[in-house]
């Protein structure tokens, strides 16, 4: 369950940031926020998604750009809403 | 008092911080009026030193034109210095409300509002026209101002990926079910001078029901064939609702934004937006000379025409020389040069040959994208532009980047 969800917020990722031409590779230890692939403005989409795809609210203390600096700390986010990993 | 050591230690520790990392911005005293060529005290201290100038928003040459310099010190002896007060109290004199109506005609607007800058102009309009029921879609490279807007906004955000047509298409389909829908975009984006597709954005505004905002404040005055912005290069001013654009670039460069829009729309700012309401107004010396910069350009398109031409020369002269150009059609002409350390480097050595210019890198552009953002005006002469490609010229050869592409220049230098 936990590499499915892995899997699938990794796929949103590159098709919501990356160029359709990018070959760059993300991980789930890939670093989003630090390194640029997402940016504090464009992270609004990644908070959406994941609401409405595991129907949880996420409020806007918690959606810190630490929280979504990786695909691992994003599980761990969602993992303290409530969402089985 | 209640600055305490602790206090004190926090500030320092954090702008040591900004040191340690080279993100921390020093200024140069410039001592002489804007124009292409000033001269400049740095670092401070230091001899001053004439040099030219390639990273000032003077894309028309009009910030110490003589006309508008007479037209504002006109204005301080009939109209005095300050006026202090907001402008609904007592500070709106009859030239405020000329130069909303004269901005409006040039853009081809309904109704103009006028800010103290257009920072504000950003902030103050989303909060203002879209409530939590409504949709703003915004491309990911728009500038700060207006993500600060958006921010203080309460509307759904939504973005996407910077000038890309169907991933907007795939927002615009997700917001099909908020009340209003907002497109925003920048018309030239500042870092890259590339230009929003208006024509395309206009199109699937219409199909989706939506509204059209652009920030036209690195347009307004040269870009389109009279110099009315990204809408008439488009050929869309008809059908763009928002423009919000600024008096401190093109426009003789002193200060001021507005909001122009559908008549509703500025008349909503001039009631409701905070910035507008608890700013102060505009001094009456740079309203006189905000009139008069577009009394000059309505007259003739002799600078936007200058600029086009300058602009030209200077990129077939970087790009024959042999450096890595963001391609594009506006006077924001990028060298690519990928490593911020070699940005810094460039722009210092060309500081010592005479050329002014700055090197920009993560996080003001994006991670792996350093460069020296050159910006050319009217204002430039043929012997300024020539001497400015003969010092990159030699800087280039200095340091082995004339003539290779990305990966050769990041497989030398580095991320």
């Amino acid at each position: 369950m936990s590499d499915e969800i892995k899997k699938m917020i990794i796929e949103y990722v590159k098709k919501e940031y990356l160029d359709e031409d990018s070959d760059q590779e993300v991980k789930e230890d890939t670093k989003l926020i630090s390194s640029g692939i997402v940016d504090s403005f464009s992270m609004v989409s990644l908070k959406t998604y994941l609401e409405k795809k595991f129907q949880i609210k996420l409020p806007d203390e918690d959606a810190t750009p630490e929280a979504f600096d990786s695909v691992n700390n994003i599980i761990e986010l969602i993992k303290r809403f409530g969402v089985q990993v | 008092m209640a600055y305490s050591s602790k206090a004190k230690d926090f500030y320092a520790g954090e702008l040591q911080g900004m040191k340690d990392k080279g993100i921390f911005k020093e200024e140069r005293y410039i001592q002489s009026p804007q124009a292409a060529s000033i001269k400049v005290e740095y670092p401070k201290g230091a001899e001053p030193k004439q040099v030219l100038n390639f990273c000032a928003n003077n894309y028309l040459g009009l910030s110490s034109h003589p006309d508008v310099v007479k037209a504002a010190h006109q204005a301080l002896d009939s109209r005095g210095y300050g006026l202090s007060s907001v402008r609904f109290i007592c500070g709106t004199q009859d030239i405020h409300n000329e130069l909303e109506e004269k901005l409006s005609e040039f853009l081809g607007m309904e109704g103009t509002c006028l800010f103290p800058s257009c920072m504000e102009a950003n902030a103050g309009l989303f909060d203002v026209v879209l409530t939590p029921e409504d949709a703003m879609i915004s491309d990911r490279l728009v500038h700060a101002s207006i993500v600060d807007g958006l921010k203080l906004c309460k509307a759904q955000m939504f973005n996407y990926k910077h000038n890309s047509m169907s991933h907007l298409e795939e927002k615009l389909q997700e917001a099909q079910s908020c009340r209003l829908r907002m497109i925003i975009t920048d018309g030239v984006f500042s870092m890259d001078g590339d230009i929003a597709p208006l024509d395309k954005i206009c199109d699937l505004a219409d199909k989706y029901d939506a509204m059209v905002m652009v920030d036209d404040s690195h347009a307004t005055g040269f870009i389109g064939k009279t110099g009315r912005g990204t809408h008439e290069y488009h050929n869309v001013m008809k059908r763009v609702d928002i423009i919000t654009t600024t008096f401190g670039k093109g426009l003789g460069g002193a200060t001021g934004g507005s909001v122009s829009g559908p008549k509703e729309i500025a008349e909503m700012c001039r009631q409701r937006a905070r910035p507008y309401l608890f700013s102060n107004t505009v001094p009456p010396a740079v309203v006189a000379g905000s009139l008069k910069v577009l009394e000059i350009l309505s007259k003739s398109t002799d600078r936007r025409d200058k600029l086009e031409k300058n602009t030209k020369y200077w990129r077939e002269g970087l790009t024959k020389a042999g450096f890595d150009l963001k391609q594009g059609d506006t006077p924001i002409v990028p060298v690519m040069l990928y490593n911020a350390k070699l940005a810094q480097d460039i722009a210092r050595d060309l500081y010592h040959e005479g050329i002014y210019v700055t090197g920009f890198f993560f996080p003001v552009v994006a991670q792996g994208q350093a460069r020296i953002r050159t910006q050319i005006s009217a204002g430039h002469e043929m012997e300024h532009l020539d001497k400015a490609l003969a010092a990159f010229t030699k800087i280039g050869e200095k340091y082995g980047i004339l003539g290779l592409k990305k990966d050769e220049i990041i497989a030398k230098y580095g991320l």
